[in-house]
């Protein structure tokens, strides 16, 4: 595979965090390392136990594969195989693979010399999965709680836990979530049209500067937070959407078990004008 | 030039006593019963459908605490002379014995009027007397009370109803309600209102329609709202207006029972009968047995109520949901009352 001329200069010794030298090598433009034979171990594993519970199961259709958690009755324990052990397993195999790719990701950083920041956000997405499918069902006491695997299973799943808190909007944390969700788009968006913007000015014109798009936006709305701020930004907005997210499901089950209007009764009943 | 990529040994100690205090913390907290008890769970649908009960430990002790049930009276025999023949003025219990008669009025009275006995309905001066506005309504409630025992098994089952299902002691039931006197809609800027952004206890602390029951549980209007094609197209369903009335009898369903939604429905098809748990065809009969009974029963009663007894707009205390259940998804927690008193329509255990 042909390289980027300024690639070799990335491909520097050491950084590991395991093994030392016995990975630190390349697969054509791929890293290996020790969390990425890792990582491969653990999605080869995965990856066929999902097709292998396609077989077993009614329909190869991809939107109707469902590879569901065990029944609430098996508590924390094992489920048989065909009966929710596919997905304990498949469970496992998932956030090993997550967790590989993520000290992977550590190491390359190590060795680029670079912050830890692509690791540190993709941990965030790793958590709100783990939240989903281990502390979740922990806390409740039974891996039933986890989500099904399928492409439209999974959002049944997600629907009818919302309304098993009769209605999810409610919830403050989610609110909060939705609230990050939106305003990172918009910020996305507000961003992506400035850049687009300046680098594509109309013909006989210059590409414009930084100080261009900070008065753009000093115009505008009186405030430009920068070229790198606004990467910081989009950044926290991104995480904490991620972050609310896991704390909005948390709190829902072994936190809270009623409907979820009903929390803001505090609200409702406030001195000022219960 | 490589940059120093060694962990300052600082750091490392750092990171290891924050994890030491965090697991010290957590385990101090697990001693102290700190944490959150763990919920209790009712799996409800397919393995991974979501479909649970989930219900704190505290509510259910105390839901136990308010469905203690006082001790059936000694049964009466059927035989012997009947009321009818011996008592004055009696005009529904006439097939009941003069000793089965004497033992509904002993327990209605432990059921209902546990503190004003006797005189609550009765004129203590001549029992036959009808001049007291609570013995017509009792009278009334008697025959209601029949009513759902021998014709609404579709809702009550062999379980049954006992006065003391809705009144457990008190002589007007803890949950009725009386139609709002606020008009869905108001004229000018308030216009479109439509009952909307009042939470309260029908519709769960949502901004849904303040009152559902009016149009649902004592009108016959029907409970429609899913759309059958994916995008609107003539000719049109249920308003938006239609669906959020529905949502918010829901709603009231769903707090009266101390169930969520996914107790009757799975929510990728609220309509949709082959995917819906058992419990909706029971639910809905209720739905339909509440209409009946406020329609039939409980309505026509506000011309023998005295004023302080109407809603707001002079109407008679009605029943809901809750008026039975009482945030129990079988009132009682399932417990019949109504075997032990064949005097008032139950059915006998087998």
């Amino acid at each position: 595979m042909a390289m980027l001329s300024f690639e070799r200069k990335y491909r520097v010794r050491g950084g590991t965090l395991i093994g030392g030298d016995l990975f630190d090598f390349w697969i054509g433009p791929f890293y290996v390392g020790f969390f990425g034979v890792t990582t491969a171990i653990f999605t080869a594993l995965g990856t066929a136990l999902i097709i292998y519970g396609a077989a077993i199961g009614p329909t190869w259709n991809i939107w109707q594969i469902n590879i569901a958690p065990p029944d609430i009755k098996y508590g924390l324990g094992f489920a048989p195989l065909k009966e929710g052990g596919l997905w304990q397993i498949i469970t496992f195999c998932a956030t090993g693979a997550f967790i590989s790719w993520a000290l992977r990701e550590v190491e390359i950083c190590r060795k680029l010399g670079m912050g830890y920041h692509v690791p540190f956000a993709f941990s965030f997405a790793i958590l709100a999965y783990v939240t989903l499918v281990i502390f979740r069902p922990l806390m409740m006491g039974a891996w039933g709680h986890g989500f099904p695997y399928g492409i439209l299973s999974h959002l049944d799943w997600v629907s009818n836990t919302g309304y098993q808190y009769l209605h999810f909007h409610y919830n403050p944390a989610h609110m909060l979530a939705i609230t990050f969700f939106f305003t990172t788009t918009f910020a996305l968006s507000l961003h992506g049209a400035l850049v687009l913007s300046a680098t594509n000015p109309p013909k006989g014109q210059e590409v414009k500067t930084p100080e261009h798009e900070d008065t753009f936006f000093r115009d505008a709305i009186g405030y430009s937070i920068g070229t790198l701020g606004i990467h910081r930004l989009g950044l926290f907005l991104a995480l904490s959407a991620v972050f609310w997210s896991a704390v909005c499901i948390i709190i829902s089950g072994p936190m809270w078990t009623r409907g979820w209007p009903e929390w803001w009764n505090w609200w409702l009943n406030l001195p000022v004008w219960r | 030039m490589r940059p120093d990529l060694t962990l300052p040994k600082y750091l490392a100690i750092g990171y290891l006593l924050v994890l030491v205090g965090v697991l010290s913390t957590v385990s101090v907290f697990i001693g102290l019963k700190w944490l959150p008890e763990r919920v209790n769970v009712t799996q409800n649908g397919f393995r991974g459908t979501a479909m649970n009960q989930i219900v704190h430990p505290a509510a259910q002790r105390l839901l136990q605490a308010n469905n203690l049930i006082p001790e059936s009276s000694d049964p009466a025999s059927p035989d012997g002379d009947k009321a009818v023949d011996v008592y004055e003025n009696i005009q529904v219990l006439k097939d009941l014995s003069a000793e089965q008669f004497l033992r509904v009025m002993t327990s209605i009275t432990e059921w209902v009027a546990p503190e004003e006995g006797c005189g609550y309905c009765h004129n203590l001066e001549n029992l036959a007397d009808d001049s007291l506005y609570t013995k017509k309504v009792a009278r009334r409630m008697l025959e209601m009370t029949r009513h759902i025992n021998l014709d609404w098994k579709a809702h009550v089952a062999n379980t049954g109803v006992t006065c003391y299902t809705c009144h457990k002691g008190n002589p007007v039931p803890a949950n009725i309600w009386f139609t709002s006197p606020d008009p869905q809609e108001k004229p000018g800027l308030m216009a479109t209102n439509d009952g909307l952004g009042h939470p309260n206890a029908i519709n769960a602390s949502t901004s849904l329609q303040a009152d559902p029951l009016t149009p649902l549980l004592l009108g016959k209007e029907p409970i429609r709202i899913a759309g059958k094609t994916a995008l609107p197209a003539a000719p049109y369903g249920a308003p938006i207006q239609t669906t959020e009335q529905t949502y918010s009898l829901m709603m009231h369903m769903s707090s009266a029972l101390g169930v969520n939604c996914t107790f009757c429905h799975n929510s990728r098809s609220f309509s949709d009968w082959s995917q819906s748990t058992p419990q909706r065809v029971t639910a809905w009969h209720g739905i339909q047995m509440a209409r009946d009974l406020n329609a039939l029963y409980l309505d026509p009663l506000k011309t023998t109520y005295p004023a302080n007894r109407l809603g707001p707009i002079g109407d008679a205390p009605k029943l809901n949901c809750a008026t039975c259940h009482q945030g129990a998804n079988k009132p009682l927690l399932g417990v019949s009352m109504a075997k032990d008193y064949p005097e008032l329509g139950g059915t006998p255990a087998p």
